[in-house]
């Protein structure tokens, strides 16, 4: 194929990933329409548990794009009441259709990023603008989702990710697109595939655990408010989305490993393989462009966070919330600094 | 400042300052100097101001990206000034424009250090006390444990614990035998622990943050930067008057800039023809024979984006290109009044560039001095439309032409004021002007001549030579701040990562058989403490596990994690 119909190729993966993206979420939404019907059981404060004991092999195959023929997790852990049976069957089979579909739209997805690398002449990683780094990370945030789906029992967070990976892809799409161009010479080099893998992995994962982080203090609000019976100790009754979340200690733990998981790899791409890489194109380690400092508060601020977490009284809500501004500074910094305030950064491209 | 306190529930022998770090006293008790002094300095480390102090370094980061920096970006730095006359005398008062030297963010930050020291000392020590000391004994009652099993055995006490030591050693446990607490001899014990370098990773991490810092102040005290442009064909030798630009630290001593030299041989660049990246330069690279000291055998380099020469500690980096057209001036005796390349900076991505020619010792035909200055642009590949003026329509120099006014009368170079070679002074210059009163431009392409009116002279444009623009920079220290960020990664994973866990093991004979019981601790959330309970189990009874101890599927342990 030559490079032209890869980048064709690419543009139209990305389309139809878009698309079967969409019907993966609508599955999702109509499982937990279903599953409304279906009054959660007070003894579910933690639906994450029960099923993590079952064989789910389906997340696995996610990236190599096999076929999905496991039955997920049961979703809520809940035991639905006795009449209600066939629609616990229902929601379950709308969970594993979406399940599905998100691992083809993935796997799609996976497609238009190879072909957009090898649309390039001379073929290159696909990291060479905000448009490349933008497609390389939602998949990233998809896959790790699916990875991590058996482990975490993660169903409940299928309608987020799926709405997220969807929203950014049109935005990524119809906002940032620009056609297929070869590295400049300042990207040509090793470090342009360990600094921006380690920073895409990093985003993604602190990406999913925002998300959590978001999850969390919307549950928190509503178990507050009195929605649901024992909110002191978590538990949860009631019939919505929020009801089937898993208690408050299971969204703040996914939340923190996927943050603690992200922390490290942001530190050695921020702060180890960004400095080497600047050394050798500019000559400096660190010369606080602005995308360097906004790399920086991030790191700063999710130090914090895993600094709050050990400290009484900053735990769950404040740990949560320190979360959330640091997926905002890290946004900002991808977003904000190359349209607003990015003149003086030689981070011109990403 | 600590990464994560671990739980020291059952540490009795191991006590952790916990008032220190979870509840700073709230007011001042009183005012003796003393008691003054210890109360500010438990409040400094303690770990709420060690976060209130990280959040304000994040947010005292910020101004340092929305307003120019004078050390990052000076050109748009005095631009910001210019148009903002009003808030730049407050802004200069602030720091605003270099934050990061400011006092205040070195106020924040060294306070942090502080903070952080005051953590990591007490708890090095604790933690020093602590590696020493055996893994506490069995509690009283084990089936209050999140993971506790039982089972019945025919085998003797001694060969269950003799097996489970050994086990437990194969899993990398530390292992201790101990009666049980408060219970009689006829109940034997073991205890095993695992994971204690998670507090020393945590350690580790702290540690070598000071060891960043350390290498990034004595980069910025002995390092400099400097920025040069070189046409090619000529040469530089490293000593300060040949900077264009250059910035050192406090304590650098121009004396140590290493003796090297070079000249730049040539420069390559490929730019795209076709296609829709056309124009944009592929490679570039300029060839450098350098020697590292006057009397050192000359070498050759090339350098080239991402492949700096690297010369006795000092890095020269090929920064950016652009051209130098060659400019001759005759005066109006007919003599060379000006010749050689001038470097023209270049002002988009298609090389239209900038330059000055100033011509300080002309003669006019009539014998009088004159000074003439010339202020235009530089076009690779000339190319005009009516309704874009002239521009260039390439990068490369397919077709170059300068295209400028001429000037007369006093280029202020005696004025004793520095100035730059590129921009004309016009306070005292006045344009020169055609027979039609219109201010003269002239247009030159390659090899082409035109004469200056009143018998001024005349200005011929020779040939192109290109010029690279060089980093040439140092920072001593550099690789101990890599290395310190790198220890701090090694800590940090093991800080995250590293599970501390404590297993116990208790055998009693009971009706002629032996009971086991087996119960397990983890201190952090997330490990499979039930498989790894399970899995001792199994291998001290060949008997699956019967409903006395019940076999608990619930995931992870209850243990809070990082509690």
């Amino acid at each position: 194929m030559s490079h032209e119909q890869f980048e064709v190729l690419s543009n139209q993966a990305v389309a139809a990933c878009a698309v079967v993206y969409f019907l993966a979420l609508l599955a999702h939404l109509a499982q937990w329409a279903v599953e409304r019907k279906v009054p959660v059981t007070a003894s579910t404060g933690e639906p994450a548990r029960e099923p993590a004991r079952e064989p789910a092999r389906a997340a696995v195959g996610a990236v190599a794009g096999s076929a999905v023929r496991e039955d997920p997790p049961v979703t809520t852990g809940a035991a639905p009441a006795a009449p209600y049976d066939h629609t616990g069957d229902r929601a379950d089979r709308f969970g594993r259709i979406g399940l599905a579909l998100t691992v083809v739209a993935a796997a799609i997805h996976l497609v238009a990023v190879v072909s957009r690398g090898l649309a390039a002449d001379p073929a290159r990683v696909p990291w060479g603008n905000m448009y490349e780094f933008t497609l390389t990370g939602t998949l990233v945030v998809a896959a790790g989702y699916l990875l991590l789906y058996r482990k975490f029992s993660l169903s409940w967070l299928a309608p987020i990710v799926t709405g997220f990976v969807l929203v950014t892809l049109m935005a990524d799409v119809l906002l940032l697109y620009s056609p297929v161009t070869p590295l400049r010479d300042a990207l040509q080099s090793p470090w342009l595939v360990i600094h921006v893998v380690a920073a895409i992995i990093a985003t993604g994962a602190f990406t999913i655990g925002g998300m959590a982080s978001v999850l969390y203090l919307v549950k928190e609000r509503w178990l507050a408010r009195g929605h649901a019976t024992g909110h002191a100790t978590g538990l949860a009754t009631g019939r919505g989305y929020l009801a089937r979340l898993p208690g408050l200690e299971a969204l703040d733990r996914v939340a923190y490993r996927t943050q603690a998981f992200a922390f490290p790899v942001w530190t050695f791409a921020a702060l180890i393989a960004g400095p080497i890489w600047a050394k050798h194109a500019w000559g400096t380690y660190w010369s606080w462009d602005p995308k360097e400092v906004w790399a920086f508060i991030t790191w700063v601020v999710y130090a914090a966070y895993l600094h709050a977490r050990a400290t009484a009284g900053w735990k769950g809500r404040a740990a949560a919330i320190i979360a959330l501004i640091g997926l905002a500074t890290l946004w900002f910094n991808f977003i904000g600094i190359n349209f607003f305030f990015g003149q003086g950064s030689m981070h011109s491209y990403a | 400042m600590s990464l994560d306190r671990l739980d020291h529930r059952e540490d009795q022998d191991v006590p952790v300052q916990r008032n220190r770090q979870d509840r700073p006293a709230t007011a001042p008790p009183g005012l003796a100097p003393r008691e003054l002094g210890r109360w500010a300095w438990r409040q400094l480390t303690s770990m709420r101001i060690a976060l209130i102090l990280l959040f304000l370094l994040a947010l005292a980061a910020v101004p340092g990206s929305v307003i120019p920096q004078e050390t990052v970006d000076p050109n748009r730095a005095s631009q910001w000034q210019g148009q903002h006359p009003h808030l730049t005398p407050i802004y200069q008062k602030l720091g605003l424009f270099h934050v990061f030297s400011s006092a205040w963010f070195s106020a924040i930050y060294i306070l942090l250090m502080v903070s952080l020291v005051g953590c990591i000392l007490p708890r090095s020590a604790v933690y020093w006390r602590g590696l020493r000391a055996r893994p506490p004994r069995a509690p009283h009652r084990l089936e209050r444990l999140p993971e506790h099993r039982s089972f019945v055995t025919d085998e003797p006490p001694e060969a269950v614990l003799e097996r489970a030591r050994r086990l437990l050693r194969r899993r990398r446990f530390r292992v201790a035998t101990a009666p049980a607490a408060g219970e009689g001899s006829a109940v034997e014990s073991l205890a095993a622990e695992r994971g204690k370098l998670r507090e020393a990773g945590n350690l580790l991490f702290h540690v070598s943050v000071l060891l960043v810092l350390a290498g990034v102040a004595i980069g910025s005290l002995f390092g400099f930067k400097g920025g040069v442009i070189v046409v090619t064909g000529h040469g530089f030798s490293n000593s300060l008057s040949q900077y264009d630009d250059f910035t050192s630290g406090s304590l650098f001593n121009p004396e140590n800039l290493a003796p090297f030299s070079f000249k730049v041989t040539n420069f390559d660049v490929t730019f795209i023809r076709r296609g829709r990246e056309a124009g944009q330069a592929h490679k570039f690279s300029a060839g450098l024979d350098y020697q590292s000291s006057p009397t050192a055998p000359r070498k050759h380099a090339t350098i080239s984006v991402n492949h700096p020469l690297q010369l006795d500690g000092t890095d020269v980096y090929l920064i950016s290109h652009g051209y130098a057209p060659h400019i001759t001036v005759r005066d109006g005796q007919g003599h060379v009044a000006y010749a050689g390349p001038v470097v023209f900076l270049p002002e988009n991505a298609t090389f239209r560039s900038f330059g000055v020619v100033k011509v300080p010792d002309a003669v006019s035909s009539t014998g009088r001095p004159e000074q003439l200055g010339f202020e235009g642009e530089f076009y690779p590949t000339y190319a005009f439309t009516m309704r874009s003026g002239p521009f260039s329509a390439f990068p490369d120099a397919k077709n170059p032409a300068v295209s400028m006014l001429a000037y007369r009368g006093d280029l202020g170079l005696d004025s004793g004021q520095p100035q730059s070679v590129y921009t004309l002074d016009k306070q005292h210059l006045t344009p020169i002007r055609k027979a039609d009163g219109k201010p003269l431009r002239l247009d030159l392409m390659l090899g082409q001549s035109q004469k200056l009116p009143d018998g001024m002279g005349t200005v011929t444009f020779d040939g192109v030579s290109r010029f690279v623009k060089l980093q040439i920079s140092s920072s001593p220290a550099d690789w101990l701040a890599l290395l310190g960020m790198s220890l701090a990664l090694l800590g940090l994973l093991g800080s995250l990562f590293i599970r501390p866990r404590r297993m116990w093991v208790k055998v009693r004979r009971e009706g002629g058989r032996t009971l086991v019981e087996v119960a397990g601790l983890d201190r952090t959330a997330g490990g499979d403490l039930a498989g790894e309970v399970d899995g001792l189990v199994g291998g001290l009874s060949d008997r699956p596990v019967d409903g006395h101890g019940s076999r608990r599927s619930d995931g992870p342990s209850t243990a809070e994690e990082n509690s």
